[in-house]
């Protein structure tokens, strides 16, 4: 009797995971946003001729691409490349932010808290300024992703000598300190250099007009491997939601994963910036609107935040790209235009709903 | 099931506890009282290894510094005077937590952890809170949802800091009353607890602490005397014994 009412009760006892529906819409959700960025641009190409020209290029899938030479190369070496890079940076940042969110127990924090954007940027201004690296060059990314690891080293060193008890505010503290010191720079560099200021501004709005395959090719092992490092890490980050102390007396080691989330989320917006440049708001934007509208579980909030991310910044891009159409307008300009109002009728609607 | 031998902690250079030497045994309920600042709380964090202290400390025989956190986790469950209850958890989902330290560092629950919890729910009657969120608990209800995660991590030893604190009285009896019956599962209990009186009515046996070393020690109706409370806490008591239960009154003047 008594095993008979605990095997009942124990399917009362589960932890809020991504519900069916939830994962069928998230997924719609990107796929829809991937065949629009896909298909819209000066030359037109329908949802079918997509799905089609796709198979077309599978082994042992007899379909014949509908598509002209043009369209099949305006899909596959310009759009494409773009969307993906799109895709992977949004994820990236979405799911990062959620990270940075559950390891310092602080709604507001994102990638860029730590000092990763002001050290990948001044990374960046570096290698403008000084190594005459072009805006494209090869090494841009490489110079943004050691100046966002380094400023990140920083804070973290700064943050542990702040005391001996390594803190989440202890942390924020050091990466704000950081994020100014480094600005500083920034601005003296850019003053010195008024001739090669445009290049870094450009660079510092952000965006996807250079993506390549090549840059795909750079940012995406980074991003596979650290954001694969956060899923598994989602139930670890509501055990971090009961503060450090009982957190360790539950037989965590909280420093040591704290600072393996950290690095995890860090590598993976240092690639992610280096291949966009500074693109903010998605990082909160996105996890907040999971946990208004799905669950507030980071087992949900983590994984949704990668892929609907993804999505959000597909659309973004393709905003950017048709508004002023054939010019191009900042990718971050975009997400804070049109995200910020949405997330207001979310934050509004989520509260009328209790 | 607890030793401490000769235990002491330190921050900087003040002794918050000093020379503290101290046996629980099974199944028994021994609560740590004293005045403020009297090194009770300072105890229990050194025994669930959250502080680092000189001295012995032994649980079940074994040395609570050479095992490792996880392992000490699995043999003492530790409920702090204020815990953090994150509003955006359920209380399945908090109290899910107590499996932390019986899965590996990236693992899931599986069915064993979660009849575990199922378990602990029904002993603390909190089944039908299941999902309801932590955020719209009372104050009573939480601190059940509290013990239930203590009791998920099936651990031998339960720690609690004043578990009454921000409890009415009808709740603190009813929380007292649950750690008592949760002893019959085989559960050895040291908390502190501020309310003399009601310290006098569940603890097997008192420890009385006084910056930071035992003052008193033993049955409740020998360390509650009006003269040691005076001395220890500076306090003016009435202690009336009545058919074994003994009741300390705060008295003016």
């Amino acid at each position: 009797m008594a095993v008979d009412s605990i095997r009942g009760a124990e399917a009362a006892v589960r932890a809020r995971g991504v519900s069916r529906p939830w994962r069928l819409l998230a997924g719609a959700f990107l796929a829809g946003s991937l065949l629009v960025g896909l298909g819209v641009g000066p030359v037109g190409i329908g949802a079918t001729g997509i799905v089609e020209s796709a198979l077309s290029h599978l082994p042992f899938v007899h379909v014949h691409s509908p598509l002209s030479a043009l369209e099949e190369a305006v899909l596959w070496q310009i759009r494409a490349p773009r969307v993906v890079l799109a895709a992977i940076v949004g994820g990236m940042l979405a799911i990062a932010g959620s990270a940075y969110q559950g390891v310092f127990r602080n709604p507001l924090a994102d990638p860029y808290l730590l000092g990763v954007a002001a050290g990948s940027g001044l990374g960046a201004t570096l290698a403008i300024a000084y190594g005459h690296v072009g805006r494209s060059g090869q090494l841009l990314p490489l110079a943004s992703f050691v100046g966002g690891l380094t400023a990140v080293a920083a804070t973290y060193v700064l943050g542990r000598s702040a005391g001996a008890v390594r803190t989440a505010s202890s942390l924020v503290l050091a990466g704000v300190t950081v994020t100014l010191f480094l600005t500083a720079i920034q601005t003296f560099v850019q003053q010195q250099h008024t001739n090669t200021l445009r290049d870094v501004y450009a660079w510092l709005l952000g965006g996807f007009s250079t993506a390549s395959w090549k840059q795909v090719a750079v940012a995406a092992p980074y991003v596979a491997v650290s954001s694969l490092a956060i899923v598994l890490h989602r139930r670890m980050l509501d055990v971090l939601s009961v503060g450090d102390e009982e957190a360790s007396s539950l037989g965590v080691d909280v420093p040591r994963l704290r600072l393996a989330l950290v690095v995890a989320a860090t590598a993976g917006t240092a690639a992610a910036v280096s291949v966009s440049g500074l693109i903010a708001f998605v990082g909160i934007i996105v996890p907040h609107t999971i946990r208004l509208l799905v669950s507030t579980s980071y087992r949900a909030v983590v994984p949704l935040s990668f892929v609907v991310g993804a999505g959000f910044l597909v659309l973004a891009d393709v905003l950017a790209r048709t508004i002023v159409s054939p010019a191009e307008l900042p990718i971050g300009v975009v997400t804070a235009f049109f995200g910020a109002p949405f997330f207001a009728v979310v934050l509004r609607s989520a509260r009328t709903m209790r | 099931m607890i030793e401490l031998c000769e235990l002491a902690v330190r921050f900087d250079r003040t002794h918050a506890v000093r020379g503290v030497s101290l046996e629980v045994a099974a199944d028994e309920w021994v609560m740590l009282i004293g005045p403020n600042g009297a090194g009770k709380t300072s105890i229990l964090r050194a025994l669930c290894g959250l502080l680092a202290f000189d001295g012995q400390a032994t649980i079940d025989g074994r040395d609570v510094r050479s095992l490792g956190r996880r392992a000490l986790a699995r043999l003492i469950a530790f409920v702090p005077q204020n815990p953090v209850a994150p509003s955006e958890l359920t209380v399945a989902e908090y109290v899910l937590l107590g499996r932390t330290p019986h899965l590996g560092y990236l693992g899931v629950e599986g069915r064993r952890d979660r009849q575990a919890v199922a378990r602990a729910l029904e002993r603390l009657d909190l089944l039908p809170f299941a999902e309801r969120g932590l955020g719209s608990l009372s104050g009573g209800e939480l601190q059940r949802a509290v013990l239930a995660r203590a009791l998920a991590q099936e651990a031998v030893v339960l720690l609690l800091d004043e578990p009454t604190t921000s409890l009415d009285l009808g709740r603190q009896q009813q929380v007292l009353e649950l750690v008592d019956s949760l002893r019959g599962d085989g559960l050895t209990v040291l908390s502190t607890m501020h309310d003399l009186t009601l310290a006098g009515q569940y603890a097997d046996r008192l420890v009385l602490l006084d910056r930071g070393t035992i003052v008193a020690e033993g049955a409740p109706r020998d360390v509650l005397s009006p003269e040691t409370l005076a001395s220890h806490y500076g306090a003016n008591v009435r202690v009336v014994h009545d058919d074994g239960d003994v009741f300390v009154l705060p008295q003016r003047g």
